[in-house]
């Protein structure tokens, strides 16, 4: 009897380590490790005012205010995404980095190309999808000179039939939903001071509103109020100068005293260096209906070399909360003081209603930003609930809760005569522009970002109109671990990572979350995968004919069926190097970005396609 | 040492001083003898039976001239092409060390181009430079694609230590390239 229990434990032992040898080679094989979330965890839910019920269109880039991109659809699941197929394609003509999303308002889609920004309106309820009308607003072809990361456009937005979007040229049009003809057209941004348009607008309370691009040629950066109906300009907020520009007044209430002053925006710069201090605001913008609260960050500060500029250089790389109706900040939120390293805080916002220790809710908004790390704030005032780093850091040595401040690490900061290495997060960040999405059924962030480090060396750069204001040398490469890309689901409550998958070419694609527990992202080389929500398991991919730089979405079409888009077009700055045929011999062209991409010219080439995916009938 | 080594010793000397010359004659600022910037000189155009103009002997002494190309990559730095032609890989606008040249690779056509300003993005900076900087620049921009030759080029890189030095570049051959693209 003894002999025959000895017997089973020892069968039973060898089955144990047998399947944990195949559960452990499952998981290399998927690049995947895995930390599951602690059992009965609160979790943060999306914003209820910033988010409502899905109705399977998909209007704006961030898919509501709430910036969550996430669908509610739930046709498409783990045990039947292996079958999705192509529905069908549309080509633009263009071989630009395609960042911006197709949009869907009940039986069209709307998609948007890079310049020369000609937007395509595409009949769902026929067979392919033919083409319904084609908007071509012919902007100038010299904002592609002033356009730091390729010509790209991030997307329009859809409000009450009308499709707003901007040019790269620097204007803000609207067109007719139904005719594709030009309702307005309104001149935001000027080329002729390296001022381009490249952000997704935000309309909000009968708004637009439009930032610029330029942070690398010495632009004043601004948001700008533009009416809905007539396209004129109700305010703009500056990033930089005297309060009465950036909208400063007595409603201000900055979280901690270290954005507390008078005309900031002037005395934290020498001398007038302000006026040519970037700031630009070319990333995303959420909106809290509630508050009429308008959330977005700022650009780094000009020139890159920080020896030109002592100081904070307020109001740049940090987050401004706006009154929507007037434009007057509520409080501002400096996130990388004094930025040395490129390190914008223009990425996705997301509002939630994050679950408090105590039990309470706290409207919360939360961020993966490009300095590494990861902010929960308290959305009302700015405050800082926690902060960790969701990506290797050495640039910065954490964030004191108490000041509110990032802490540099003086050993890594770049001076004339001395070139730093090894700098992490690289100019790009740990994260660039390309969007996270939050899904409120695993309560997780899914963040598609990067894996960079860099040397850096500065000179002095002339501010010259119109021309880069950038004064370093940087050189890029792999981080730690060897792999440019990274997809990590991380836990914005428990501040942990659940899951990562290591990506070999730098992620410049947004995510999309789903009810039905499947995300997706698509990378450099042109594939697109569907991966298990809760374990980062790969489910499908399909091989899209160029790079995907793009943002996936996913409707409800005419027929009842579920949808998921993607746009197919390497460019924008990490697809540099393809798109505008750089040398990889020269390790700093395309700001340093070229040394970190250099195979990517024999991977992958330029194209223009938008991809749309369903099940088999 | 035999007089006959002697003196084919020294005549390699003269010989190099000779060939030297033109490399290290110092252009003095407003002394130099200049030629005018020819209007969009291009070369990837029908010339209806003939052949684009000869290049203008004094811009051809810019060329390959150790001072101007020195001075050249002074301004590059200083106007900021670095930052959109990278040192030479490009970045927002296009590469400069390959065997691709949208509006020619010609000395005189480079000049043009930095003068006149192109569609796609590039500066005109006739209002900002004087003709002869404009040619030290055009001339800097030849070495990037090694098309100089080596005795007149920096053997050190003023960059962090990255980029080769341009004795180090191999010449690339002058093809045309789509001006269409950006």
């Amino acid at each position: 009897m003894r002999r025959i229990v000895a017997g089973i434990i020892a069968v039973a032992a060898i089955v144990l380590i047998v399947a944990a040898i195949l559960w452990t080679q499952r998981v290399n094989r998927s690049d995947t490790t895995t930390r599951y979330a602690a059992a009965g965890g609160a979790k943060a839910v999306p914003a209820a005012a910033a988010s409502p019920a899905d109705d399977g269109n998909w209007t704006m880039p961030g898919k509501d205010y709430a910036s969550t991109r996430f669908s509610a659809l739930n046709q498409i699941n783990p045990a039947n995404v292996a079958k999705l197929g192509v529905a069908f394609t549309f080509s633009t003509g263009t071989t630009e980095g395609f960042e911006a999303p197709p949009l869907v308002v009940g039986d069209t889609m709307y998609v948007v190309a890079p310049w020369p920004n000609n937007v395509f309106a595409l009949d769902l309820t026929r067979p392919g999808a033919p083409l319904k009308w084609e908007y071509r607003p012919k902007p100038a072809a010299a904002a592609k000179g002033v356009a730091c990361c390729g010509p790209v456009n991030r997307g329009a937005f859809y409000s009450d039939g009308k499709l707003f979007l901007n040019l790269l040229d620097g204007h803000t049009v609207a067109v007719d939903a139904a005719t594709g003809n030009e309702v307005w057209r309104t001149k935001v941004a000027d080329i002729q001071k390296g001022e381009t348009i490249t952000m997704a607008p935000l309309v909000a309370e009968g708004k637009v509103l439009v930032g610029n691009s330029g942070g690398e040629m010495g632009v004043r950066g601004r948001l700008t109020a533009l009416d809905a109906g007539s396209g004129k300009i109700a305010w703009t907020g500056y990033t930089t100068g005297p309060d009465k520009d950036v909208l400063i007044g007595p409603g201000y209430r900055p979280p901690y005293p270290m954005d507390a002053g008078k005309d900031l925006g002037v005395t934290t710069w020498p001398g007038e260096t302000w006026k040519t201090g970037g700031g630009s605001v070319w990333g995303w913008l959420s909106y809290d209906p509630q508050l009429r609260l308008v959330y977005y960050g700022t650009s780094n500060p000009g020139p890159w070399n920080p020896e030109q500029r002592p100081g904070d250089n307020k109001f740049t790389s940090g987050v401004f909360a706006r009154d929507i109706g007037t434009g007057q900040v509520r409080w501002f939120y400096q996130s990388t003081p004094h930025d040395l390293y490129d390190h914008d805080d223009i990425n996705e916002i997301v509002l939630v209603d994050w679950p408090a220790k105590n039990g309470q809710r706290i409207p919360a908004l939360i961020r993966p930003d490009r300095n590494g790390f990861f902010y929960v704030q308290d959305r009302r005032n700015g405050r800082l609930l926690s902060v960790a780093p969701y990506s290797f850091v050495n640039a910065y040595k954490g964030v004191d809760m108490k000041s509110g401040r990032l802490i540099p690490a003086p050993a890594m900061e770049p001076a004339k005569g001395r070139v730093v290495r090894n700098i992490c997060p690289a100019a790009p960040g740990a994260k660039d522009w390309n969007p996270s999405a939050f899904s409120p059924q695993t309560g997780l962030m899914y963040i598609p970002h990067i894996n960079l480090c860099m040397d850096m060396g500065v000179q002095n750069a002339n501010y010259i109109p119109g021309t880069p204001f950038v004064g370093a040398d940087v050189k890029m490469y792999a981080g730690p671990g060897g792999n440019r890309g990274v997809f990590t689901a991380w836990d914005p409550v428990a501040q942990r990572k659940v899951f990562e998958i290591k990506e070999d070419l730098p992620l410049w694609s947004g995510a999309l979350a789903t009810a039905g527990g499947v995300v997706f992202y698509g990378t450099m080389d042109g594939w697109f995968k569907a991966i298990d929500a809760r374990n980062g398991k790969l489910l499908w991919q399909f091989k899209t004919a160029s790079g995907i730089i793009g943002q996936p979405i996913s409707y409800r079409g005419p027929d009842g069926r579920q949808y998921i888009a993607i746009a197919s077009g390497v460019g924008g700055w990490a697809g540099a190097v393809v798109t505008m045929d750089l040398d990889p011999r020269d390790p700093t062209s395309a700001l340093g970005f070229t040394n970190a991409v250099k195979d990517l010219k024999k991977r992958i080439a330029a194209g223009g396609m938008v991809y749309v995916f369903a099940l088999p009938q | 040492m035999s007089s006959r080594f002697r003196n084919s010793f020294a005549a390699c000397a003269m010989l190099a001083l000779l060939c030297s010359c033109g490399r290290e004659r110092r252009q003095e600022s407003g002394k130099t003898d200049v030629p005018p910037i020819v209007k969009s000189a291009s070369p990837d155009t029908v010339f209806l039976g003939s052949s684009p103009p000869p290049v203008d002997r004094r811009a051809a002494a810019f060329e390959g001239n150790a001072d101007a190309i020195a001075k050249g990559q002074q301004l590059f730095l200083w106007m900021n092409c670095v930052g959109c032609h990278g040192r030479g890989g490009g970045g927002m606008g296009p590469a400069l060390m390959d065997d691709q040249w949208r509006y020619g690779g010609r000395i005189d056509q480079i000049a043009s181009t930095i003068a006149e300003g192109r569609p796609n993005g590039m500066p005109s900076w006739r209002a900002k430079l004087t003709d002869e900087q404009i040619w030290q620049l055009a001339a800097y921009v030849r070495t990037l694609s090694g098309q100089v030759r080596k005795d007149a080029v920096g053997a050190r890189t003023d960059t962090m230590s990255n980029t080769p030095p341009q004795t180090q570049i191999p010449p690339e051959p002058v093809k045309p390239a789509d001006s269409a693209r950006q």
